[in-house]
């Protein structure tokens, strides 16, 4: 098995722990992975994105373009500007909520948020769209839209990996207190009728 | 050994680890901070670890330990290795006994730096030899040979990583703490003829070093990781691809012609000079890909006029890479597809084309313009402190003609809109003297330095040194959240607590400036919007040199006590708020109309709601300012 994937988002929204449950399932299944990521000052509400490569055959930690199989989005507009690096007919797993940036909040920049949903219906053939809302609302918590996400691409069928290879990762890597919050967030996705249409 | 998933900082440490060292010290900058903090967490128990004040402290740290025999690693940025360029400069023609290796991480792009300068050019400057990594593991495995380098040739070496190594990440196999090597230190031996640098032993030294590298030319030509990967088939074999660092790995991932001679550069210096002359043999053209400077391509140009060898050598030099900035797969992509495209040579025009396409980025499922996509420069966080202390000098100055010069660390943010508070920042402390050749040109204006408390302990002092003893006419504003927070909240002087979990006492910043001399040090809870604007007024207006010390701590540190929400009943949609604060967490409501608060990011600092002419914004809770009063009080 190989698979390229994507994490992207916006600097706090929880993309580095994410990528790292997935590389704790791939190790823990002698899956070879590498990843790249955003540290630094883009962390501070900046665009971040994780490189991640399961399997054999690759040296560079960073993925060409035309090379993704599937980009996990936490924020739509963040999940177009990485839509250059999905191959064809990759999937992708995108929440619907936007973070504004504050350049736009003081009108310096404009964000159409809805336009980037639209962008992605139009022009990715396998996409779920997370109703993060309904999902934080469900849930009773905002902090685990990246479980959420990491539950929807199971679904998806191309991250490579079972639900209990998750369910171990974050056995292994979230406090114990915060354990069956994260395992509901992770089976969500499976009780909600997710399509792009 | 054991298998780990480690981040390429974390393999470097573990590799330290094993290679016996004894002490590691540093200073925290992007992309190298992860080094000395995975030593602290996984020391055995007999390393002494430290965050030194500055990289220059850490570097004679270091090398005193070096002096004593033992193993000893510096870590620092590659701007940090500007501080410590003082110590190394000089230390390079003393010499070490222990190994000692100096870690600093490159930072192409840069992502999170002021230059995109290359330690392997100040390799050559300063001759000291460099080890270079190209992936995670190749790194863990690299520093424990640089420690045995360094050793065995009694000289500091550079271990200089990339960004791409130092937070790549991969799963590789670690020695258990039992198979470290133990390194017991001889002790140091008084010797003056070896230790104190004179003319003399500078002249006598500086010949030994030159003779030293020249000899390890042929020793680097030897080393594993200098490498050759021959062609297939050498009687179609015209060109080649010298490489380096992540480069390697993005030329490997991207060549398909099995006909083309790659050499990989593991120590671009002392250039390993035999192993290029055997990669060069029967070349017609080499392209250098390479980040930052064009090192390989300058040494394989050197090469080729020394001994007459008819190659071409193409990189940045010729504008076929990139002069600056980061590659990307893409440009290592389009850089090979277009090198191999044309061939005057034994291979036919249908083999060439076919390599360069097979080569050739495939193009990506040809997108439509995407709309407008959102503007995301990094921004300070919701409810961080240093918004509201530039919002209070703003608007205490109002009006007033002024310069803010900033300085390195989160706060360099204040330059945003719609703070637009940073009107210079070039190197750590440097704001401070900025402010006082502004103000010695311009009396008429009021000049502001702001500075951290933690880039006040690296470089700060000293410059209010400088201004206090020639009589500036300035004041510092200190931005003391207790913590190095850009880096990710390491402890430094002001924090009474170490690396290594001692508590300490801590150096009191109101104390530091009292005893340069300065008779104005007021600090105030940046959060209580109307006494710090009463404090700016009064103390701008003061002759000389005068401080106000900022204190309130990093919200990334600190519980949120409490969370604010706009009244949309009496809000009256002015959104002052948003627009003045510009904090992450004030948005619009769904009508875009009035102000909202985001409360997944609200730390309920209540600044906008002191500030909200219509009161309608409540529930946030300041921190107690029990922990904001000055230190050391009972001196004052």
């Amino acid at each position: 098995m190989s698979k390229n994937i994507i994490l992207c988002g916006v600097g706090g929204q929880g993309t580095i722990l994410a990528s790292r449950l997935i590389a704790t399932a791939a190790m823990d299944k002698n899956i070879p992975i590498k990843t790249a990521e955003t540290i630094g000052m883009a962390q501070r509400g900046g665009s971040v994105f994780s490189h991640l490569r399961l399997g054999e055959g690759t040296n560079s930690p960073l993925i060409g373009k035309g090379e993704v199989d599937l980009i996990i989005g936490f924020e739509p507009g963040e999940t177009v500007r990485q839509l250059p690096f999905l191959k064809k007919g990759g999937a992708v797993v995108v929440s619907c909520r936007p973070v504004m940036p504050v350049s736009a909040m003081i009108g310096q920049s404009k964000y159409d948020a809805e336009a980037m949903i639209e962008y992605l219906r139009a022009n990715v053939e396998h996409l779920t769209i997370v109703d993060a809302d309904k999902a934080a609302e469900e849930l009773g918590s905002a902090k685990v839209l990246n479980v959420v996400l990491l539950g929807a691409a199971l679904k998806s069928g191309e991250l490579g990996l079972d639900e209990s290879d998750l369910e171990n990762a974050i056995r292994e890597k979230v406090p114990e207190k915060f354990l069956e919050l994260n395992k509901k967030a992770l089976a969500w996705s499976k009780g909600v009728n997710q399509n792009a249409d | 050994m054991h298998k780990e998933f480690l981040m390429g900082n974390e393999a470097i440490a573990l590799g330290a680890l094993a290679a016996g060292v004894n002490l590691v010290a540093g200073y925290p900058g992007t992309p190298s901070t992860e080094v000395l903090e995975t030593i602290a967490k996984r020391n055995p128990g007999n390393v002494y670890v430290e965050w030194s004040i500055n990289e220059k402290a850490g570097m004679e740290v270091a090398a005193g330990a070096a002096y004593a025999g033992a193993r000893a690693l510096v870590t620092m940025k590659q701007v940090g290795l500007n501080v410590a360029s003082d110590p190394l400069m000089s230390l390079e023609y003393i010499g070490v006994k222990g190994g000692m290796v100096v870690l600093v991480a490159d930072d192409p792009g840069p992502i999170s730096s002021q230059t995109e300068q290359d330690t392997r050019t100040f390799a050559m400057f300063s001759k000291v030899p460099v080890f270079d990594p190209s992936s995670v593991s190749e790194a863990y495995e690299m520093i424990q040979e640089a420690f045995d380098f360094s050793e065995k040739y009694g000289t500091p070496v550079f271990f200089r990583a990339t960004t791409r190594v130092d937070h790549g990440y991969e799963a590789l196999e670690v020695k258990d703490p039992e198979e470290y090597y133990v390194n017991k230190p001889e002790g140091f031996v008084k010797d003056p003829s070896r230790w104190v640098i004179f003319p003399r032993l500078s002249v006598k030294n500086h010949a030994l070093i030159e003779k030293r590298n020249a000899d390890l030319k042929s020793v680097f030509s030897e080393y594993h990781r200098n490498k050759i990967l021959w062609e297939k088939d050498s009687a179609k074999c015209r060109r080649g691809i010298a490489t380096q660092g992540v480069n390697f790995m993005y030329t490997l991932d991207s060549l398909h012609d099995e006909n083309t001679r790659v050499m990989r550069v593991a120590t671009p210096f002392p250039f390993p000079e035999k192993l290029a002359r055997e990669f060069l043999a029967g070349l017609d053209e080499v392209l250098c890909i390479e980040e930052l400077d064009p090192v390989i391509e300058r040494a394989l140009t050197y090469v080729c006029g020394k001994y007459s060898l008819d190659v071409r050598i193409c990189g940045k030099l010729t504008g076929d890479i990139p002069p600056s900035g980061e590659n990307s797969m893409e440009i290592v992509k389009g850089a090979l597809a277009e090198f191999l495209k044309y061939n005057e040579t034994d291979t036919t025009v249908e083999e060439a084309e076919r390599a360069a396409d097979e080569t050739k980025e495939e193009p990506a499922s040809e997108l439509p313009q995407p709309p407008a996509l959102p503007v995301r420069p990094p921004v300070l966080c919701a409810g961080c402190p240093h918004r509201a202390s530039f919002y209070a000098v703003k608007a205490a100055m109002r009006g007033k003609k002024t310069i803010y010069c900033g300085d390195i660390g989160c706060y360099t943010l204040g330059n945003a809109a719609p703070l637009d508070m940073c009107d210079t920042c070039l190197c750590m402390g440097a704001g401070i003297g900025i402010a006082q050749g502004v103000g010695h040109i311009e009396p008429d204006t009021k000049c502001f330095a702001f500075v951290g408390d933690s880039t006040f302990f690296a470089s700060g002092i000293t410059g209010t040194v400088n201004a206090f003893y020639n009589q500036a006419d300035m004041t510092l504003i200190v931005l003391d959240n207790s913590t190095t927070a850009m880096t990710g909240h390491q402890p430094h002087p002001g924090t009474g607590r170490t690396v290594m979990g001692q508590v300490v006492e801590k150096v009191s910043i109101e104390r530091v400036l009292r005893a340069i001399g300065l008779t104005v040090v007021e600090t105030v809870d940046p959060l209580d919007y109307a006494l710090s604007v009463e404090t700016v007024k009064r103390v701008a207006d003061e002759p000389g040199v005068k401080a106000i010390i900022f204190r309130s701590p990093c919200i990334a540190i600190s519980k949120p006590k409490g969370r604010s929400q706009v009244d949309p009943d009496k809000c009256v949609g002015c959104k002052k708020c948003i627009r003045e604060l510009g904090c992450p967490a004030l948005i619009l409501d769904e009508d875009g109309k009035k102000a909202k608060i985001d409360t997944s990011v609200c730390t309920g600092c209540t600044l906008c709601e002191q500030l909200c002419p219509a009161k309608a914004i409540s529930g946030g809770k300041k921190n107690d300012t029990a922990g904001m009063k000055p230190e050391g009080g009972r001196h004052e």
